[in-house]
């Protein structure tokens, strides 16, 4: 058959397509469970990892399962819907299965909608640790942040992110930035919620009753300095609520 | 461009073994052709994303050139681009998947990359000027050497970048190790950085060139 026939060249292109087609996708659907414990494994490392508890991709989930005691998903009233404990779920949905961009869609259309949070014990000490999702620059901006049993103090914070400006917004993963959250507290002395603020010039320009509430940002990651500022206070915020009920 | 390749030729003779050095020494895809330079300056800011790299490359162009090279004598001369392109493009997402399964946190760094040897010159100039006119065998070697020439090139760079803009190697804290620090040194950030990248191939080819005459012109 002449190969550079029109027929020769439709049916050519035909076969090629579906046989590699076929191949793609049984690579796909017999590589798919790793993947899905892979990016697991990343996000209970990234939980434990706000609470100051170092894991691997081969023990974060048995660490997990050690430390995070309680999975609770709070609506918008602040009431709790749904718990996970020991294995066992009251309620309809897990918070580690909650999608937190969806409920921000829902939350942004005025439905109501759900809240994860995580709820740790390390060495006798309880920390609360709430995921937090925002815009940055150029991609996604999200993180974990480690309350104290106090619901106030931060114990700790780690930030990760889409594609931010190498040397400038990428610093927000390195520790000399996320370090200086620890301490910080995110309502102020009247039970006011505040959040922590990214300063830009640095915490000391504030008056020194702020200082306790605010960060110094990165040097030319402004834009993504505030991205982070704002996910805070509007994932925080969710919390609220919360927090008044259990005091 | 085509050698009559003999038949009941011994695997590793002559010729063939120059495919390999060849591609590793004066044809180098990267210093003399000057391909693939892109992702040369993207993933070499750190020893074990170069690695993980030239694998890929490797497993791509090798695989990629035998089939091409067993397909040879039934691609339609209009649309062979478009089939060059589907198997790279297969072998690539292969790759890619693979990574994420296996390699997770390396796949995280290398990101965009991956996916992107489907641009990388190196693949589509060895599959027209070389497969599409070989054998197999010849092909498969012609692949492997053309990707050593490249993943060398790119593991140099990378040694040199991640040596002296991270003071570490594979992570490991050299300088650290050996006090450099103390004495008042500081790593120098503009090596991290992607210019410093092509100004270090750029050494790497006026070194190779000094020394090999035959590459200069004129």
């Amino acid at each position: 058959m002449n190969s550079n026939s029109n027929s020769y060249i439709f049916i050519y292109s035909v076969v090629m397509v579906v046989i590699v087609a076929a191949v793609l996708s049984t690579a796909a659907t017999v590589l798919k469970p790793f993947q899905e414990q892979n990016k697991k494994n990343e996000k209970m490392s990234s939980i434990l990892a706000s609470a100051k508890i170092e894991s691997t991709a081969e023990n974060a989930e048995e660490l997990y399962n050690k430390y995070i005691t309680k999975e609770l998903v709070i609506n918008a009233n602040g009431d709790i819907v749904g718990t996970y404990a020991n294995g066992e779920l009251d309620g309809d949905i897990r918070a580690f299965d909650v999608n937190i961009k969806t409920e921000q869609f829902k939350q942004g259309k005025g439905e109501d909608f759900l809240s994860p949070l995580y709820l740790c014990d390390y060495n006798g000490e309880k920390y609360y640790i709430i995921p937090m999702l925002g815009k940055g620059l150029w991609g996604p901006v999200w993180g974990n942040i480690a309350l104290e049993a106090d619901f106030n103090t931060v114990a700790g914070v780690i930030f990760d992110h889409k594609g931010e400006t190498p040397g400038l917004g990428a610093e927000i993963t390195t520790s000399a930035f996320e370090d200086q959250f620890v301490g910080k507290t995110i309502f102020k002395e009247n039970g006011e919620f505040i959040s922590v603020k990214i300063q830009k010039g640095g915490a000391k320009t504030l008056p020194a009753n702020m200082q306790d509430h605010a960060v110094d940002a990165i040097s030319g990651g402004t834009i993504t300095s505030d991205a982070v500022s704002h996910m805070m206070k509007s994932c925080l915020g969710n919390y609220v609520e919360y927090s008044k009920k259990q005091k | 461009m085509s050698e009559q390749v003999q038949e009941k030729e011994s695997l590793f003779s002559a010729k063939n073994r120059k495919l390999i050095t060849n591609a590793i020494g004066k044809d180098n895809p990267i210093t003399v052709q000057v391909l693939g330079i892109c992702s040369a300056l993207a993933v070499t800011a750190k020893l074990e994303p170069a690695i993980v790299m030239s694998i890929s490359v490797l497993f791509v162009l090798a695989m990629g050139n035998v089939v091409i090279s067993l397909l040879r004598n039934t691609i339609p001369q209009r649309i062979r681009i478009i089939v060059q392109l589907v198997i790279i493009a297969a072998l690539v997402i292969l790759v890619d998947q693979v990574l994420k399964a296996f390699a997770y946190e390396v796949s995280k760094q290398l990101s965009v990359f991956v996916g992107l040897i489907i641009t990388n010159c190196i693949i589509m100039g060895r599959f027209e000027a070389f497969s599409m006119a070989n054998k197999p065998w010849p092909s498969f070697l012609d692949g492997v050497g053309n990707s050593i020439g490249y993943g060398m090139i790119l593991v140099i760079v990378a040694f040199f970048r991640e040596l002296l803009g991270s003071g570490t190697i594979f992570g490991w804290h050299v300088f650290e190790a050996i006090g450099l620090y103390e004495i008042g040194y500081k790593n120098n950030g503009l090596m991290i950085l992607p210019p410093m990248a092509l100004i270090t191939v750029g050494i790497i080819i006026w070194v190779q060139r000094s020394r090999n005459p035959e590459l200069i012109k004129d």
